[in-house]
């Protein structure tokens, strides 16, 4: 196991080196001059020839990406041009609040998912399952920031359950995690649903029936736990969309996240804070699914992922 | 009689190959014919593509004309869907608005499916440090969360709806790359290839002429999977400002704009949503038909 982990974090060092070096980059083809951007308009000529010799902007383009490097190992993610304040500061405020809400969400997407896939493999092609099975395609189908407004117009501004918007309380969390995790949750009960029928249908379990085992025995004991393995991958590749997806979901609800952080920094043309949020995203990403590589070795021991 | 005998067996070969084609298309329409979802997700995106091209007929009003008079009205006979703030028709606006959406989701597609199919092609097919190259970077592109890297490449390029093509269209790459590859290097091993290749076909005939024709499936399926996530990743990028402008009626646009009315005219949100639902709906439960109907393997 520890072995495994050390294999897989080597490996990751060249992914992590690609996302630096994509999100550099990108950053690069902003039209105009970087450093007379950096400056800000009105900046005199002086001021921007200053900037860009500090800067390095003149250096050749491998200089600066090893700089920019040294630069991100360091912790330091530059300025950013609206306050010139540390973006990494800004991040790390911003972080935890995202991070809350993805947990929260992918917590919805399990359990939600889950429930359904399960209700739906017990009885397949009954009124229960194709009910369960319309709902989760419409589940696909929705944009997370119309549902989002549809969950809002009716909690909060009909019903007067929860609140608008903010991030202040458990009751803040609730309209926005089922906005981001009832699209995840639909796939998963999509999976769960296609991988028990699969299980159901093998040996091991007419076995297990044949031994008179209870329905529910066989079920959550046997079919479930090995059922459960494309389910734990699936879950995992939801994390990527749902991180993603954050960037809607807190610009519907208000939420002073990473990703509405990033959505505002676009909009001002604050390009440092822009590459700080993209780059400590995709990292984040990019660890949970070591993370979710791990589960998947814990669960099914069958598979030797060295 | 040796050259009349083989003049018959090219002619009966032809024949005989044209005759499995035909039977194979057959299945596949019959197959899809039998899927109601399919059926019903077919019927939805021929609507919508009608709609793009009838929207001058269909429409009842300018969908750009300013009428501050009638703005903010309820859905009525007047305005089957109401009017936004500006007073301008939501019905006519959603009705132009098709050509918008729609046309950033094939369009963003197209341009994955293009250079993900050539990469996924060169990458199966010469396989080594070709393979591992293309691979490598296909991986970097996959970090990156969700819609993230079309935020950075549309931060670099600025809002604009041809950025967002381009941003969702690059998104679309890998996705389409890994598939392609996958298929090639099954293909490229089979004995047909060699039997090409000792014939002297050089790469490109056999990558273009005879491994590609033979992975169009999953490619079609995935197309058509992947239009539902471009066409909800364009209006979500729209929605947040980023793509379309107004007074543009995309309809990402069009409920951003719904999202500040949503307490007084919550139907200036509820159209736009809807439209972008049923389409998205339309092209999932066409894309898990076409699955089912030419790949069977992928069905999960």
């Amino acid at each position: 196991m520890f072995l495994f982990m050390i294999k897989r974090l080597v490996q990751i060092v060249p992914v992590i080196l690609g996302v630096t070096l994509v999100v550099f980059l990108i950053m690069q083809m902003v039209p105009g001059d970087s450093a007379v951007i950096l400056a800000g308009e009105g900046a005199s000529k002086e001021t921007v020839e200053q900037l860009r010799e500090d800067l390095g902007l003149n250096k050749p383009l491998y200089e600066q990406y090893f700089s920019y490097i040294s630069n991100v190992v360091q912790g330091d993610l530059g300025n950013s041009l609206k306050n010139n304040q540390p973006v990494l500061d800004e991040i790390l405020i911003r972080l935890p609040v995202t991070m809350e809400l993805a947990f929260f969400s992918i917590l919805i997407t399990i359990v939600l998912g889950l429930i359904a896939g399960i209700i739906s493999a017990v009885r397949p092609y009954s009124f229960s399952d194709i009910g369960v099975m319309v709902v989760a395609l419409l589940g696909i189908s929705l944009p997370s920031f119309w549902l989002g407004l549809l969950l809002m117009y009716v909690f909060s501004v009909k019903l007067q359950w929860l609140p608008v918007a903010g991030w202040d309380s458990l009751a803040h969390v609730i309209l926005p995690a089922i906005t981001l995790g009832a699209g995840g949750a639909a796939i998963v009960a999509r999976m769960t649903r296609s991988s028990m029928l699969e299980v159901v249908g093998q040996d091991y379990i007419r076995t297990a029936k044949a031994k008179g085992l209870k329905e529910h025995v066989i079920i959550y004991k046997h079919a479930l736990r090995n059922a459960l393995i494309p389910v734990i991958t699936v879950v995992g590749l939801q994390f990527g969309s749902l991180l993603g997806g954050t960037v809607l979901v807190e610009s519907v609800f208000a939420i002073n996240g990473l990703g509405r952080m990033i959505v505002d920094a676009i909009r001002t043309r604050d390009i440092p804070m822009v590459q700080g949020g993209v780059l400590v995203a995709s990292l984040v990403f990019v660890f949970v699914n070591l993370l979710v590589d791990t589960m998947y070795k814990v669960f099914n021991k069958r598979i030797d992922l060295n | 009689m040796a050259v009349n005998t083989s003049i018959v067996n090219t002619t009966d070969l032809i024949l005989a190959r044209k005759k499995i084609k035909r039977e194979k298309r057959k299945q596949f329409f019959s197959t899809i014919g039998q899927n109601k979802a399919a059926v019903v997700g077919g019927i939805i995106i021929l609507l919508y593509i009608s709609m793009t091209f009838l929207a001058p007929i269909l429409a009842p009003y300018d969908p750009y004309a300013i009428n501050l008079q009638d703005k903010l009205q309820s859905p009525s006979w007047a305005h089957w869907m109401g009017t936004d703030d500006k007073g301008r028709d939501i019905l006519s606006r959603i009705l132009y608005g098709s050509r918008l959406s729609l046309g950033v989701g094939f369009s963003s597609v197209f341009f994955g499916a293009f250079f993900g199919i050539i990469l996924g092609l060169v990458a199966g097919y010469y396989g080594k440090w070709v393979d591992t190259i293309i691979s490598r970077s296909l991986d970097v592109m996959l970090a990156f969360p969700g819609i993230l890297l079309a935020l950075a490449i549309i931060s670099a390029l600025g809002p604009s709806l041809i950025n967002v093509t381009i941003a969702v269209g690059i998104f679309s790459i890998p996705l389409f790359a890994r598939i392609v590859r996958g298929s090639t290097m099954e293909i490229k091993q089979l004995e047909y290839i060699d039997a090409i290749r000792t014939l002297g076909a050089n790469d490109f005939i056999i990558i273009f002429r005879h491994i590609f024709p033979n992975i169009l499936s999953p490619i079609i399926v995935q197309g058509s999977l992947r239009l539902a996530t471009a066409i909800l990743s364009a209006a979500g990028l729209s929605f947040l400002g980023l793509g379309a402008q107004p007074p543009s009626p995309e309809w990402g646009a069009m409920l951003s704009s719904g999202r500040d009315f949503i307490f007084s005219a919550p139907y200036m949100a509820i159209f736009p949503g809807l439209m972008i639902s049923i389409l998205v709906l339309g092209f999932n439960l066409f894309g898990d038909g076409l699955r089912d109907a030419l790949d069977p393997k992928m069905k999960k």
